[in-house]
């Protein structure tokens, strides 16, 4: 079974504990600017939107890496860049429709979520529920089940 | 390691950035923060200086915990000597600034001297340099910070600024980052400008890295996120509605400082509450209040984002402030709104919002104003004087007074000069409800006896955050005592002020402490920095932290006699409510709380307690 990163955003706070976690469980630093998942602040609409990879099933990265150094993860269906493959020719940053494959110039490599090995560190860390881990097949329910309670189920005269 | 173990230190006199290493052994007396800024300090200048000369300086540090998973660590603290009390100033603010100083690779920032041009300090990692701001000099905290990011094609950069407060000197000017996060009080806004410092701009991509235990640390510090979860405060109030969530309260039990402290309990304290905030308005539908934010790292998120009612005649014609933007806090509900006897919910986002753009202190301009009205009622300040009509109540004298503070025009001049030397100027230095020339925050000293001792011994002046005795008086944490009373105040007020002095050092948030003591702090410390952090230790750097800003201050020429409150409070007994009749117990509470201190009848620390602290 795999499982997807489900973001509602209305309940991010902007607290980027998130980033921090996600930066020290992929390079053992508490560093914002090397997360994988990012929180975007829209101020004047007092918005946060927490944002990174939803692994894509034909993902455009994944097919658009002339070396093959992304692949997936049979245990967790994520696409993960292997580090020693990678060439950093930085071809999957520009297929991906989402923006979420960066560039990091320390490794010379691209970057992405990989869903920690099916453990997501952001997941864990978010103290409000705006990033939960749910059953791949369940995405949007949550959103399905909050219309339906709004839908007018009272018989008409 | 915590620390990044590297202070940069600009001389705007000679335009010079160096760095250097930080003190460690000091870093091991006093942390960092509030309580190794201020040690830098008084090390480093004489505490006679005039504060607005290029003689003080000014320091900006991170505590070992800021840019870490521990929650609420992003805070940093401003160090000065301030010009509104002639003492140490010391303020705090949370947002994302003080964790960027930490990712870019430091932890402190100390000032010295005067640019001779107006300049901004721009750094990038391992490299700062000073700026040419002379095109920045006029705009808003808004505006700059806006223009920096511009500049350097990077909306990531975290920006501190002072606004056209700080640049006119007025003597309650904050230093306003992430657009509505300030380090609010004591008026380090106006030393930032008397140094044509208008800004500082830091991006960091290093992380911090030195953290001891890293694995150790991840434990802890979610073990102790879950203790914020679990709390009611911590977990429900402060997360739904802000630190607004006080107002009923406060009011209810008559300790809510109404029209300059002549009442305690405000007839519309439910219009400028929490509750109001939560609720649709006639004119427009919407509600006040968007939504919470939070503070970098903070898992509370007591922050109020909200939108003003565009149809408010504040802002009707004046689009620029109808996004959503931080505000009301309940300090700034109560200065800007009871202080005054202003129950106008939107005048007061209104004047919030100035005090953002344009960086003041809302606590310490708001009771300014009160002090305004109460003398433009007894007839000492005329209409022809301050340019308007200005009696308590009028929000249309708090929305031009505002505006004319912040701009420095007409009367706003004076007002920017803070309430004692306003009072004093016109007469009446006794309506100055003011602790060594710093503004009461919003809790009344004859219904809450603790807050009195507090205003009278904060060595930064009136203040509500050296000793929050707030916690034990009305919320029973972590043990109920009776307000009404000054029995045992004084040790609780000693307890109080020597623990917050640790948790400002560390670089986490006060507001921590409705859930955590000490002692939920003291292993996130143990397992971030190398050494012994035992709680002996931690009570002993909290008390000395104390008495340290105490010794600058009495060299500084301050005594005994600036640690009282104004005549009103202890004369003019409360008229309604829990505490009728009561007035403050200050005069009993202060000689018993020296001698707790070790300190002389004086109030000056003795020879035993100085060589028991390492001072
Ligand atoms: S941890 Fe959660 S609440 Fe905090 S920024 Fe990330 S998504 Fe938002
Ligand atoms: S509790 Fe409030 S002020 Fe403190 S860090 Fe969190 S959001 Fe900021």
């Amino acid at each position: 079974m795999w499982k997807s990163l489900h973001i509602d955003p209305k309940k991010c706070t902007g607290c980027l504990q998130c980033e921090m976690a996600c930066s020290v469980e992929h390079t053992g630093v508490i560093n914002p600017s090397k997360s994988r998942i990012k929180v975007f602040s829209f101020e004047t609409e007092g918005r946060k939107v927490p944002y990174t990879c939803t692994q894509c099933t034909e993902a455009w990265c994944l097919n658009a890496c002339p070396v093959d150094a992304i692949r997936i993860d049979a245990a967790t269906g994520a696409k993960q860049v292997h580090d020693d493959v990678c060439v950093g020719c930085k071809v999957c940053t520009i297929a991906c429709p989402f923006g979420t494959v960066n560039y990091n110039q320390d490794t010379g490599k691209v970057q992405k979520c990989d869903l920690c090995g099916g453990d997501p560190a952001c997941a864990t860390a978010c103290p409000t529920g705006a990033i939960t881990y749910v059953d791949a097949d369940w995405t949007g329910l949550e959103r399905m089940r909050a219309w339906a309670a709004r839908a007018n189920t009272a018989v008409s005269e | 390691m915590g620390w990044n173990r590297k202070v940069l230190r600009v001389n705007l006199t000679e335009g010079t950035c160096t760095d250097e290493p930080l003190n460690m052994q000091w870093a091991d007396e006093y942390l960092g923060s509030r309580g190794l800024a201020t040690k830098y300090l008084v090390a480093e200048i004489d505490p006679k200086v005039d504060p607005l000369s290029p003689e003080n300086k000014l320091i900006m540090s991170t505590g070992p915990l800021t840019g870490t998973l521990a929650s609420t660590g992003g805070r940093y603290t401003v160090v000065t000597k301030g010009p509104l009390t002639g003492a140490i100033a010391c303020s705090n603010s949370g947002g994302f600034f003080g964790a960027e100083m930490k990712f870019a690779g430091w932890d402190m920032i100390i000032f010295e001297g005067r640019s001779p041009k107006p300049v901004y300090l721009y750094v990038e990692n391992d490299k700062a340099q000073l700026i040419d701001a002379s095109d920045l000099w006029g705009k808003s905290c808004w505006e700059t910070e806006e223009a920096i990011k511009h500049h350097h094609q990077d909306p990531l950069v975290r920006v501190s600024s002072i606004g056209l407060a700080g640049e006119n000197q007025v003597l309650f000017a904050c230093i306003v980052n992430d657009l509505h996060r300030a380090a609010g009080r004591s008026g380090v806004g106006a030393v930032m400008g008397s140094k044509n410092l208008k800004a500082v701009a830091l991006r960091g991509t290093q992380g911090v890295s030195g953290i001891k235990d890293m694995k150790a640390f991840m434990k802890i510090t979610a073990e102790k996120k879950k203790v914020l979860a679990d709390n009611a405060v911590t977990g429900q109030g402060l997360p739904k509605f802000g630190t607004q969530v006080l107002m009923n309260v406060i009011n209810e039990m008559g300790a809510l400082p109404t029209r300059n402290h002549k009442d305690v309990q405000f007839e519309d304290a439910g219009k400028i509450s929490a509750e109001a905030m939560h609720e649709k308005r006639p004119t427009d539908g919407k509600t006040h209040l968007v939504t919470n934010a939070a503070c970098f790292g903070c898992t509370i998120a007591c922050g109020r984002i909200s939108e003003i009612d565009k149809g408010h005649f504040t802002v009707v014609n004046n689009p620029k402030y109808w996004g959503a933007s931080g505000g009301l806090e309940y300090e700034a509900a109560w200065a800007l709104g009871a202080a005054n006897g202003v129950g106008d919910l939107e005048a007061l986002q209104y004047a919030n919002l100035l005090c953002n753009e344009q960086g003041m202190d809302p606590i310490s301009f708001g009771a300014t104003i009160g002090a305004v009205m109460e003398l433009y009622e007894m007839g000492v300040l005329t209409k022809e004087q301050i340019g308007i009509e200005a009696e308590f109540g009028s929000a249309e004298a708090l929305a031009r007074l505002t505006e004319m503070t912040a701009r420095g025009e007409g009367f706003g001049k004076e007002i920017g000069q803070g309430s004692r030397r306003l009072c004093t100027k016109y007469g009446h230095p006794e309506l100055s409800m003011t602790v060594k020339g710093q503004e009461f925050p919003a809790y009344d000293a004859r219904g809450i006896q603790g807050m009195g001792l507090t205003y009278a011994t904060s060595n930064r002046g009136a203040c509500h955050l050296r000793s929050y005795t707030v916690a034990s008086e009305v919320l029973g944490i972590p043990v109920k005592t009776d307000p009404l009373t000054t029995e045992g105040k004084p040790e609780l007020v000693k307890a109080f002020q020597d623990a917050t002095a640790v948790f400002d050092a560390a670089g986490i948030c006060v507001f921590t402490s409705f859930a955590w003591t000490l002692a939920d702090v003291q292993p996130q410390i143990e397992a971030a920095c190398e050494g012994d952090w035992s709680m002996d230790k931690l009570n002993a750097m909290g008390e000395r932290i104390w008495n340290m800003e105490r010794l600058f201050n009495n060299a500084a020429g301050l005594t005994r006699k600036d640690d009282d409150l104004p005549p009103r409070l202890k004369t003019e007994a409360a008229k309604v409510g829990p505490a009728k009749g009561l007035v403050s117990g200050i005069d009993k509470m202060l000689p018993e709380y020296y001698s707790i201190r070790g300190w002389t009848e004086e109030g000056v620390p003795t020879e035993a307690t100085l060589a028991r602290l390492g001072l």
